[in-house]
């Protein structure tokens, strides 16, 4: 029981965070190349721009409950499980994700470098 | 891409690593929290260590902002994955814990992978998208709507 508690947290941070990094490429896209606008228009309008965006404040919000999920997580599993498993179930995630939700034209470089990461990440714990 | 470019992602990569290191540190310091006692946490950030990795993660969620506002995210997740290397050398050579067999294997996995990605293109350009190219690679059939369209007030 307490096996499935882990697993169902680990599935929720991986599903939290991958709609936070969705919705905050997302809000970076709409709000166009930080440098130039900053070199144009100032910090200030930067700033102002990126915190009225709507797809950065529920981000934000995804990403806080991505961290508390961890907590959780963390509470039941070992941290050698925990950690790697939603770190590299994460990039799998994303660039599934990132090809449906943001249209990126995932190729096999993406996707092997994808996998590559993530069985990396879960090696790095073994 | 521009030098100034791979800076921004190097300091993602960097800032995270060295921003978890320090949490890592100044964490076992501070000792086990229990969910009761949650308002707990908020204490922590008086540790030194720890709000120094405050520091260095807020500083590295900016650059990664930086970053998704001009390339795509899956590109720069794999190609700030170094950071996990980074973690293991740190583990290895500061905080003296033994780097297997294993670990180094996996090492050579992402390094492998952030090889893959940054040999390709950093952002997917959508026939509608009307931001310039910015010279890595060619404009795609669609894409020569007139520029600047998007930077209007």
């Amino acid at each position: 029981m307490k096996h499935a508690y882990t697993w169902g947290a680990v599935l929720a941070v991986v599903l939290a965070s991958t709609t936070g990094d969705v919705l905050l490429s997302r809000a970076m896209k709409q709000v166009g190349d930080v440098g130039e606008l900053w070199r144009h228009a100032g910090l200030l309008t930067v700033a102002g721009r990126i915190l009225r965006n709507p797809s950065f404040l529920l981000g934000i919000l995804a990403m806080a409950m991505a961290f508390y999920s961890l907590l959780f997580a963390l509470s039941w599993g070992d941290v050698s499980l925990v950690a790697p498993a939603s770190a590299s179930l994460t990039f799998v995630a994303n660039a599934v994700a990132a090809k449906i939700f943001l249209h990126e034209r995932v190729d096999h470089r993406r996707w092997m470098a994808a996998l590559l990461v993530a069985g990396g990440v879960l090696l790095l714990a073994a | 891409m521009t030098f100034r470019k791979y800076l921004v992602l190097s300091g993602v990569t960097l800032f995270a690593a060295i921003g978890d290191s320090l949490l890592a540190r100044g964490m076992k310091q501070v000792g086990n929290i229990s969910l009761q006692r949650l308002p707990d946490v908020i204490l922590t950030i008086l540790n030194p260590w720890v709000a120094l990795g405050i520091i260095f993660l807020l500083g590295f969620f900016a650059a990664y902002m930086t970053a998704l506002s001009w390339a795509d995210l899956t590109y720069v997740l794999p190609a700030t994955s170094l950071g996990y290397v980074l973690l293991a050398l740190i583990a290895k050579f500061l905080l003296h814990e033994q780097v297997t067999t294993t670990r180094w294997l996996g090492i050579a996995l992402i390094s492998a992978g952030v090889g893959f990605v940054t040999q390709g293109p950093a952002l997917t350009r959508h026939p509608r998208d009307q931001k310039e190219a910015s010279g890595d690679r060619l404009a795609e059939p669609g894409g020569t709507r007139p520029v600047g369209t998007r930077m209007d007030p």
